[in-house]
């Protein structure tokens, strides 16, 4: 199996487990077996370093605050909140460690957290960080006993007399059997009693306030006995479902999100066997012969941050206006640590509507070319293409001041190796280009490579990766 | 000029010409088939808001000692009976009310209300159950069953809310005909839609982008070319919601043959101080309402309009420590309209002696039924398609 793969097959390799590869990196790719790249890209995103930001006034408590404060601190707040999302995007543009990143994406969509408090938000990022490709059971527990988590889903609301619901439910439904897999109503009642009292104290550490726990028998699954919520977490890993679920999730993740349920069934009994190993699962899948079939190549919709970041990155964009990348984020329906609910995004084709779709595709202009694409009709007389021209400067500084991006078209031009047609699509777009591409792009004039290239990215097949 | 004159002179005289041939035949209507085109207007008022100081049970002494600095007196209010009263600025609404034209609807909710806003606004666009996580909306599943063009669902804002998502179709999401033809008009994207026709196109998501694209070119020109013919002299007041009515009145006396139109309020999360803000959006909404019926009966489509409007939950009945209000769950419901079956106050009032664990108006009506109500009665389709249970049948409408 130790074979080598193709430039596409590398391609293919760094878009699912990051956001692409530049041309530089493939050309050192290339050199090496598909074993050796995957042994590389594991020892590259070895260790884990987590995301730092200075709270400043938000460390103090806010019984100590007057209401003055207060006001000051909610703003503080959502400030930090955006500052913590330009944190992260930063770290998705610049870092080595794709692999690691791309899993922390994976899980920061699987355990959905949406809230404004800044330091429970950075510290889940850090904890799913931090597990991303190690033991998803410690992953399950650390996330469950996280002040985000207990904030999210009310359980410092749930004691013995009064039990809530929301995370015994979510936990289930969501983090590990999946929905309608195997419990039913009265095991999330169960479950919930069992968590009861779980909270956290002022310096966020994870306590279980002794006269707010449910000291009870529970029966979950069966089982019966004097439960706590950790025995609950470990009852759910031995399920072989829950290795069943996470397995069917990721594979949708990262190799098709048509599910072969007998492929999906072994992987998840290496997985299960493995105790819940992350990077067993993973090498299982990047080291398979299917993982780079053709069928699995340039058929997902890239997610906005995807696409984004995998944009940014080929090209070396520069943004000086974190705003900017709030907004995009914010118009094409992903905003990091903000996800829609519980469920996480919906993805794939939901990330698809008219107006996302309009600029996704003008995404590339916009911030390679402020905002202009200089396609010439041939039909076009010389009147009408000069005021074109004349349209297309305007367009130009408009955007210019609006999107304050960057990139760095020297880097890029310098670095790539054949400037032919076929080489740049090949190299620029994951599919297969379609029948309407292919007239459109059998027009296209490549002597202009920064034009061509734009064009390129501008096409539907560009959203696929 | 006349409308019917203008549409002899700029479409049929000159403007077909410059519709793409991908937009078959006429797919506006002309005017004898204009009236009696039903559609429907949602709105939401986003951030959930207070029922009881919209609609207020003005003689209830709970209400009164339940919100000792934020009930709103008699003198602040427009009397509809000796127990209930408009907020004092909803007198558009109020005027309505007088010619049969609104009915009330109170406790609308659903069992076990989640009272996070993301998640009770799934809720309401989904139309699912509380442990429901549906990916498409009920306007969208309408789309997919009985319409042909993703037109037919209109929402006037940004960006496309869940509930206009199908599984086939998803609406178009339009706050300006001029900025999404323009957005459409870029020379590159025009080549390539040429390119492009429905029958080469696949299942898979490489198809989907095509097909997203394509309807997005044959709607954005659609809506372009056909709201070009009537653009409203009756005058909104001047804040975005009140544009967006107006669009949608441009739309509608247009014959843009659409049947849903969406859109949307926000700011109504009133926790701190919320007389006066509420009060500000109440008045906003009263006032854009207000024009949009008027410029409606101006060219007779009123007869044809439904237009509910809806809040994903009801706040407290219990003021909060900062005058204002925590969320709730059940609220009442606006349906307005020149055609309505039952004008009035549709049922009972909120038992404020009766409310849940939490303190809040606990319901008695499904709002799916509500939903369901219009699906049948009003555009005359199968509602158990797009609802997925049976729900009953209200008699509003």
């Amino acid at each position: 199996m130790n074979t080598s793969l193709s430039d596409k097959q590398i391609q293919h390799l760094y878009w699912r487990t990051g956001f692409g590869i530049t041309s530089n990196e493939l050309k050192t790719t290339r050199k090496f077996t598909k074993n050796q790249i995957i042994d590389r890209l594991f020892l590259e995103n070895q260790k884990a370093s987590p995301l730092h930001m200075n709270f400043g006034a938000l460390s103090k408590s806010p019984k100590n605050l007057s209401r003055e404060e207060r006001k000051e601190a909610r703003k503080l707040r959502i400030q930090k909140m955006n500052e913590l999302n330009f944190l992260w995007f930063s770290r998705l543009l610049n870092t080595d460690q794709i692999l690691r990143e791309k899993m922390t994406l994976f899980f920061h969509d699987h355990f959905a957290v949406r809230l404004r408090t800044p330091r429970a938000c950075i510290h889940l990022n850090n904890v799913i960080r931090k597990h991303a490709l190690g033991n998803f059971g410690d992953m399950l527990i650390e996330v469950s006993k996280s002040p985000a988590m207990l904030l999210f889903l009310n359980n410092r609301q749930n004691r013995k007399d009064h039990p809530n619901e929301n995370f015994a439910r979510e936990l289930m439904e969501l983090f590990t059997l999946g929905r309608d897999n195997k419990y039913n109503e009265n095991d999330i009642k169960e479950a919930a009693r069992a968590f009861t009292g779980w909270n956290f104290n002022k310096e966020g550490q994870f306590i279980v306030k002794k006269n707010h726990h449910d000291y009870g028998e529970k029966t979950l699954l069966g089982r019966t006995g004097n439960f706590t919520g950790e025995d609950i977490l470990k009852i759910l890993l031995e399920e072989k479902q829950t290795a069943l679920y996470i397995t069917q999730k990721l594979y949708s993740y990262l190799v098709n999100e048509t599910i072969d349920k007998n492929r999906v069934e072994k992987l998840a009994k290496v997985f299960y066997d493995s105790n819940y190993n992350l990077e067993i699962l993973l090498r299982e899948i990047l080291s398979s012969n299917w993982f780079y079939d053709s069928k699995n190549i340039g058929n997902k919709i890239k997610s906005p941050i995807e696409l984004m970041v995998g944009l940014s990155r080929t090209f070396h964009i520069q943004y000086e206006d974190p705003k900017v990348l709030l907004y995009l984020q914010r118009k094409l329906n992903q905003i990091l640590f903000f996800p829609p609910n519980v469920a996480g995004w919906t993805g794939g084709k939901a990330w698809i509507d008219n107006s996302t779709l309009m600029l996704r595709l003008k995404l590339a202009s916009v911030t390679l070319n402020s905002g202009v694409i200089e396609w010439q009709d041939e039909n076009d007389n010389p009147e009408n293409k000069m005021m074109r021209q004349e349209m297309n400067k305007a367009v130009k500084s408009k955007f210019q001041k609006k999107v304050k991006a960057t990139p760095d078209w020297k880097r890029f031009l310098t670095s790539i190796e054949q400037k032919g047609k076929s080489n740049l699509i090949s190299f620029i777009l994951q599919p297969e280009l379609s029948e309407m591409a292919r007239g459109v792009v059998s027009q296209l004039n490549e002597d202009d490579t920064k034009n061509f290239i734009i064009e390129l990215l501008s096409l539907p097949e560009y959203q696929l990766c | 000029m006349e409308r019917r004159d203008f549409l002899k002179q700029s479409v049929f005289a000159s403007g077909m010409a410059l519709i793409p041939s991908f937009i078959k035949g006429m797919e506006f209507l002309s005017p004898e088939q204009l009236s009696g085109y039903r559609n429907v207007i949602i709105i939401q008022l986003s951030g959930g808001n207070d029922g009881l100081n919209t609609i207020i049970p003005i003689s209830n002494d709970i209400y009164h000692n339940s919100r000792p600095s934020i009930a709103k007196k008699e003198v602040q209010t427009l009397k509809i009976t000796n127990d209930l009263a408009f907020n004092d600025y909803l007198k558009a609404i109020k005027e309505l009310y007088d010619l049969g034209e609104v009915s009330i609807i109170n406790n609308v909710g659903y069992p076990n209300p989640s009272r996070s806003h993301f998640r009770s606004t799934d809720i309401w666009q989904t139309a699912s159950d509380t442990n429901e996580y549906l990916s498409t909306g009920w306007v969208g599943r309408y789309l997919d069953a009985n319409c042909q063009h993703p037109y037919q669902a209109i929402e006037v804002d940004n960006s496309l809310s869940l509930a206009m998502k199908g599984n086939l179709m998803n609406g178009i999401a339009v706050p300006d005909p001029n900025q999404l033809h323009k957005t459409t008009r870029e020379p590159f994207f025009k080549n390539l839609v040429a390119n492009t026709q429905k029958e080469m196109l696949d299942e898979d998501n490489q198809g989907y982008l095509y097909k997203t694209m394509l309807e997005t070119y044959s709607s954005a020109s659609y809506i372009y070319e056909t709201s070009k013919i009537y653009t409203t002299n009756t005058e909104y007041p001047r804040n975005p919601f009140a544009k967006n009515l107006k669009t949608i009145a441009d739309f509608i006396i247009s014959g843009l043959k659409t049947r849903v139109y969406y859109s949307s309020l926000g700011g109504f999360d009133s926790h701190v101080n919320q007389l006066n803000s509420q009060d500000r959006l109440l008045k906003m909404y009263s006032e854009s309402l207000g024009a949009l019926v008027k410029d409606l009966k101006k060219n007779n489509r009123f007869k044809d309009t439904l237009i509910l409007t809806f809040s994903e939950f009801g706040r407290r009945v219990r003021q909060n420590g900062s005058q204002g209000t925590d969320h709730g769950a059940a609220n009442n419901v606006m349906i307005i309209g020149g055609s309505l079956k039952n004008a009035g106050i549709y049922n009972e009032l909120p038992d404020l002696n009766d409310l849940d664990d939490n303190g809040d108006i606990k319901y008695t009506i499904d709002f799916r039924s509500i939903y369901a109500t219009i699906l049948n009665n009003w555009l005359e389709i199968n509602d158990q398609n797009i609802l997925n249970t049976n729900f009953k049948k209200l008699e509003f409408i």
